[in-house]
């Protein structure tokens, strides 16, 4: 194993922002952020129905806001083979919500909470992830 | 006012994604790829996120209602079953076959990327299957 391309600072950062809207959505929204839930209620429940609307078009804004008020540019590496594109969002749509939670609800949601079926849940998506990219990097 | 909250939480949470390149396929795969080039970084946004919102929840949580809102919604689920390790199984797999989770694939589409939007459409429709088997 190598290290690279470690950046702990940025990722910090990052990650106490992520934390710092989880706790305010739950202060003050009295809801635990989990963004696949979030999402997938915005599409099948009307509960909820413009919070959740508000909160995936804040999702699309935070980028935007970042570029424009940094002047800095987003650059993504990403696959651009539909076949995979589509087989992992259907995968990632539907098991999300099988297991009730995603990297958000359960890894850091659930978590925060001591949830002891999250902490289960992020070990075991974590530990297929790390599979896949091994099994796909030997392909 | 609880409007005006999930629109910024949900700002926040977005320029927190970027900061922490969480919303690059690429850096995640290389946090899943441990056995070759390891990045570790992304375990940091963990620990980043779950130093504010651990504290947070526990805090609050046994207050009567929050602020903008007449309960706390907080889940009730404990069961440990087949549904969560199969769910969790399955999006572990969609994870590492692209590096995409629900938050960055729905924020990576302000960068008007194809394949974003592709991902997505199909992650609502996974939603949308999963509403109707369960």
């Amino acid at each position: 194993m190598n290290i690279v391309n470690f950046t702990p600072l940025s990722a910090l950062l990052g990650g106490l922002l992520i934390g710092l809207s989880v706790a305010l959505f739950f202060i003050l929204n009295g809801r635990m952020i989990g963004i696949s839930g979030i999402a997938s209620n915005f599409l099948v429940s009307k509960d909820n129905r413009l919070e959740n609307f508000l909160f995936l078009i804040g999702l699309i804004l935070g980028p935007l806001i970042y570029s424009f008020t940094t002047s800095k540019e987003i650059n993504i590496s990403i696959s651009n083979s539909l076949s995979l594109l589509v087989i992992a969002g259907i995968l990632v749509g539907f098991g999300t919500r099988l297991s009730n939670g995603c990297t958000s609800g359960h890894g850091i949601s659930g978590i925060s909470r001591f949830s002891l079926r999250s902490i289960i849940a992020t070990i075991t998506f974590m530990i297929v992830g790390i599979i896949t990219v091994l099994i796909t990097g030997i392909l | 006012m609880n409007k005006i909250v999930s629109l910024l939480c949900g700002i926040v949470f977005g320029i927190g994604l970027v900061i922490s390149e969480m919303i690059n396929p690429e850096k995640v795969l290389g946090f899943l790829n441990i056995f070759k080039d390891w990045d570790p970084s992304l375990a940091f946004v963990m620990i980043g996120a779950l130093i504010v919102s651990t504290p947070a929840f526990h805090l609050f949580k046994n207050k009567k209602k929050p602020l903008f809102s007449s309960n706390f919604l907080i889940s009730s689920n404990k069961e440990i079953d087949k549904k969560l390790i199969i769910g969790s199984v399955l999006f572990g797999g969609g994870w590492g076959l692209i590096g995409l989770c629900p938050g960055p694939a729905i924020t990576s589409l302000a960068l008007l990327n194809m394949s974003s939007a592709f991902f997505v459409t199909s992650m609502f429709a996974g939603f949308y299957i999963a509403s109707k088997v369960n």
